[in-house]
């Protein structure tokens, strides 16, 4: 049996390896999609481009315009004729941040009153619109420590000094990539287990396996084991492109990393064998697995905090194993995660990889007959 | 004379560089009025000329023209004139017939009385008026096809392309599909029809003879059998083995060819040679050799110069024969919901028999040749493989089979080499065992020179050879062939039948299902499999014996084969 097996596996890793298109997208479109969302789905907000209605000729609306162009994520400057130019300007994506300062504006800070400046955003990228928001607010805050300091009217009644743990700088590059890594794995694994049996059957040489003396728990067996390593070996690679060339920091510990991908891996390839046995043509698996994917991910914690979603959302997303595998990779990746919360979120992957792994099995058998 | 439909002069079409070319120099015309067979075995080229004449290709080199018009120039008027129906026609499963025709009169802009004079018109013709309802997916093989002609004939064409309408259609639907031809014709329309069955040529009165994207012959095929007249003979009334017969046969210098036709066997002379005599292939005091009327094939066989195939299997020994029956049904009965695809057939095959499963599509063959290699499991009955039951012990029945898939399924990525071993493992072999047994198999079939090589991009032949080779590398008691030879060119398919007669002569014993006349003319006994029975069995000969009337007084195979169906769809309407 156990030879049946091995020439099983060897079989589907030299099929994957020698069949130039599989290679292409198993290998190739990994390892480059880790290196270009990486840089590409990044947070930060760089190169602002920024209007400017200023309407007061005194000195302190001139100090805070050019403290506003002078910040350094600001890279385009123009300056508007009036109020009337600040529409067409958000409208034709000329500017993402308009600053418009009153002409009362010099005269209420020299007489100590409270003095308003209007800021307009293009809300049509929200995220973006609140990052500018909170620059803003801080070049202002430092405007008026200043301004106070100036005056000797004493100190500012209080002071936030913020410290980010486990990422001090706010490197996007490390909040994006651990959850990236598990996404991309999940992606390896989930692909190269639904097509497995639909290629066969496409091929042809499905039946021809069916009539060896190899059983469909053989079968499936094999399927899953090659599966398996050709999902961990580029989960490997991926792991070495973040920690060695995005010097993403690998704080906690490698060996429960690697329990969580192959807990992980064991569950997708058990949904992928089911989609597969279900799945005529590799065409039918690949929307299979994209049924899979998408919600999974959205759930997963990777873009959106799940502390956010309704409790009932978070009861059922229990069961998402995607869910799981980002928390330990984000843990492992950036700080130390106690192995004790590891095998909190180890035991239910273990638990969704036996019920789909037996789920997989079951189905493939009960569709051959 | 009126002008050719089709004029090609010195056309080329090249798929990649360092390829051979799809087509090469080719010099032909197409006349109107008539049909044109377009024979030749797969990979020939059939399809590439057929989808360059209907401008969905265009030429590297030469000058097509159809009905006048330049297929580059005036691909809007080829479409006008120029009806295709590719080997798949695009018909939509999941709609109803009407639906599917419907689709094709917008797509060909027929509306309104032209439309309606025109659905009346192939319904009838086609005979699917009754079935117009009926979803397209749901129609058998032969139906499939007339719809696809009917579609294709929406708008009335002068020339007709049909590429390889007779493959998986049943003797009976093809016999139609040829009498719809025929009225084609006579309407005026000129029709051609390619296939890899070279017997369909006999049916034109115009062939195109293509192998390897080279015209062999072209023009009447009559004028081409004639080649081969005086030279075709049948030894009869033999006594002893016929496959032994036939081997010696073929190894003498005066035969070119030969094949088994049920309990004779036929041969074709070398040039101005004497049939061998009885005595000189021992087949028996009572056995003569008499002259028989010459074939196209044996025409083909001339000009590809003969295949004396002769299976190295022959030397080797066997040492393990099973007793009793091989392969035993025992009233297998298989269910899909309501319909019952097999029901209660029961036979048994001997060690060392050719058992061949014939019947029409959807009637059943398929399913019961399935439960018996356990690819399906029975509703009820059993079936066994060399004493044991597929379904208690189907991994050690498994072991005792070698299965080989139409179009040979092999792992087109893997090497030979790859292929052989894979195979050798998941049949349990042991490691010394595999390599002991692949090397006999890469020496009995030839294939050094191609080890490292992808199993994808051997030639024909040798594909044929590994998939053998995958099938029998464990030494199977038993053989399941399904279709193994059709559209295969007869060289290879010779090839190919003498290695399963010397495997048969060993003691494996060899289940087919075809419905290929010739393979079935190679089997000891047939099995005729109709509305999910067996509704008869017994050698070629007994099968041609029932089936002889006063209007047949010797029936093909094939003339069996439907006049057993009629004879049975009589007494069930009776």
């Amino acid at each position: 049996m156990l030879r049946r097996l091995y020439a099983l596996i060897v079989k589907e890793l030299i099929a994957n390896w020698r069949d130039k298109q599989t290679r292409m997208v198993l290998t190739i479109s990994p390892i480059v999609q880790i290196l270009l969302f990486s840089f590409a789905a990044t947070q930060e907000v760089r190169n602002v481009s920024l209007a400017v209605v200023n309407q007061d000729w005194g000195g302190e609306a001139r100090e805070l315009v050019a403290r506003f162009e002078g910040a350094p994520t600001v890279t385009d400057v123009r300056h508007l004729r009036g109020v009337a130019e600040i529409a067409p300007t958000i409208d034709a994506r000329k500017a993402m941040m308009i600053l418009h300062i009153g002409p009362e504006f010099s005269r209420r800070v020299q007489e100590g009153k409270t003095a308003e400046v209007q800021l307009i955003l293009d809300g049509r990228h929200s995220n973006t619109a609140q990052i500018l928001q909170g620059y803003a607010t801080r070049i202002v805050e430092q405007f008026n420590g200043e301004l106070a300091a100036r005056r000797g009217g004493g100190r500012p009644a209080s002071l936030v000094v913020a410290r980010v743990w486990f990422n001090p700088n706010l490197e996007t590059l490390w909040s994006t990539v651990p959850g990236l890594f598990a996404i991309l794995t999940t992606v390896v694994g989930i692909m190269v287990s639904s097509l497995v049996v639909a290629r066969e059957r496409e091929l042809g040489t499905f039946e021809q396996l069916l009539v060896s003396p190899l059983s469909s728990l053989e079968i499936v067996a094999g399927k899953a084991t090659a599966a398996l390593l050709i999902a961990l070996a580029l989960s490997t690679i991926m792991l070495l492109l973040a920690a060695f060339v995005l010097r993403v920091p690998v704080i906690g510990s490698v060996p429960l990393l690697y329990l969580g991908i192959a807990a992980h891996l064991g569950a997708v390839i058990g949904l992928g064998l089911f989609i597969s046995s279900l799945a005529a043509t590799q065409q039918q698996a690949i929307i299979g697995a994209f049924t899979f994917m998408a919600p999974s991910f959205l759930l997963s914690g990777f873009a959106s905090p799940i502390e956010n979603m309704p409790g009932w959302l978070r009861a059922v997303n229990e069961l998402n194993p995607v869910r799981h595998f980002v928390l330990i990779s984000k843990g492992t990746f950036l700080k130390d995660i106690p192995a004790g919360v590891v095998i909190d979120h180890l035991w239910p992957l273990l638990a969704i990889a036996l019920v789909t792994l037996s789920a997989g099995a079951w189905l493939f058998r009960h569709k051959l007959h | 004379m009126d002008e050719p439909l089709v004029l090609i002069d010195g056309l080329t079409k090249r798929f990649g560089p360092g390829q051979r070319p799809a087509i090469e120099r080719l010099t032909t015309r197409i006349e109107p009025g008539r049909v044109t067979g377009l024979v030749g075995p797969d990979g020939a080229g059939k399809t590439t000329l057929l989808r360059l004449i209907a401008g969905l290709l265009l030429p590297d080199e030469g000058r097509l023209a159809v009905c006048g018009f330049n297929t580059a120039a005036d691909i809007g008027e080829i479409r006008r004139v120029v009806a295709y129906m590719p080997q798949r026609f695009g018909l939509y499963e999941d709609l109803t017939v009407l639906e599917n025709l419907t689709l094709y009169a917008d797509l060909r802009a027929v509306v309104g009385r032209e439309r309606q004079e025109a659905f009346e018109r192939l319904l009838t013709f086609t005979d699917l008026a009754r079935f117009s309802d009926r979803l397209a997916g749901a129609l058998s093989g032969g139906m499939k096809q007339k719809l696809g002609l009917a579609c294709a004939l929406v708008r009335k064409p002068r020339l007709l392309l049909l590429d390889e309408p007779s493959v998986g259609v049943d003797p009976i639907s093809r016999r139609e599909l040829w009498q719809m031809v025929y009225a084609l014709v006579d309407q005026g329309i000129g029709v051609v029809w390619s296939t890899a069955y070279l017997d369909e040529a006999e049916r034109c009165p115009e062939a195109l003879l293509l192998s390897e994207g080279r015209l062999l012959y072209g023009g009447p095929p009559t004028e081409l059998t004639h080649r081969a007249a005086g030279r075709t003979y049948a030894i009869r009334e033999m006594e002893g083995d016929r496959r032994a017969i036939l081997a010696r046969a073929l190894g003498r210098p005066e035969v070119m060819d030969g094949v088994i036709q049920g309990r004779s066997v036929r041969l074709l002379l070398a040039e101005g040679a004497e049939p061998p005599r009885p005595e000189n292939v021992e087949a028996g005091a009572h056995a003569q050799v008499v002259p028989v009327p010459p074939r196209f094939e044996d025409a083909f066989m001339i000009l590809l110069g003969g295949a004396r195939a002769n299976s190295p299997f022959a030397a080797l020994a066997r040492q393990n024969t099973v007793d009793g029956a091989v392969v035993e049904a025992s009233v297998l009965t298989r269910r899909f919901g309501r319909f019952v695809a097999a029901d209660r057939i029961s036979f048994s095959v001997r060690s060392g028999e050719i058992f061949g499963l014939l019947g029409p599509n959807g009637a059943g063959k398929s399913t019961t040749f399935k439960m018996l290699c356990g690819l399906l499991r029975p509703s009820s009955g059993t079936a066994w493989v060399t004493g044991v039951d597929l379904a208690t012990a189907p991994g050690l029945a498994r072991a005792r089979l070698g299965y080989m898939a139409q179009r040979f399924s092999l792992y087109a990525d893997l090497s030979v080499q790859q292929n052989l071993d894979f195979f050798a493992g998941i049949y349990g072999l042991s490691v010394r065992a595999g390599r002991e047994a692949t090397a006999r198999m890469v020496e009995t079939f030839d294939l050094t020179p191609y080890l490292a090589a992808s199993a994808g991009l051997l030639p024909l032949g040798f594909k044929q050879r590994l998939a053998l080779a995958c099938a029998v590398l464990h030494d199977p008691d038993v053989l399941f062939l399904d279709e193994p030879t059709s559209g295969v060119d007869p060289r290879t398919r010779r090839e190919f039948w003498a290695h399963i007669n010397a495997m048969v002569e060993r003691g494996v014993t060899v289940m087919v299902t075809t419905h290929f006349m010739e393979e079935a003319e190679y089997c000891d006994r047939i099995g005729l499999v109709y509305r999910g029975q067996l509704i008869a069995s017994g050698s070629p000969d007994e099968l041609k014996v029932q089936a002889r009337s006063a209007t047949a007084a010797d029936p093909t195979l094939e003339d069996a084969f439907i006049a057993l169906i009629e004879a049975y769809d009589r007494k069930a309407a009776a």
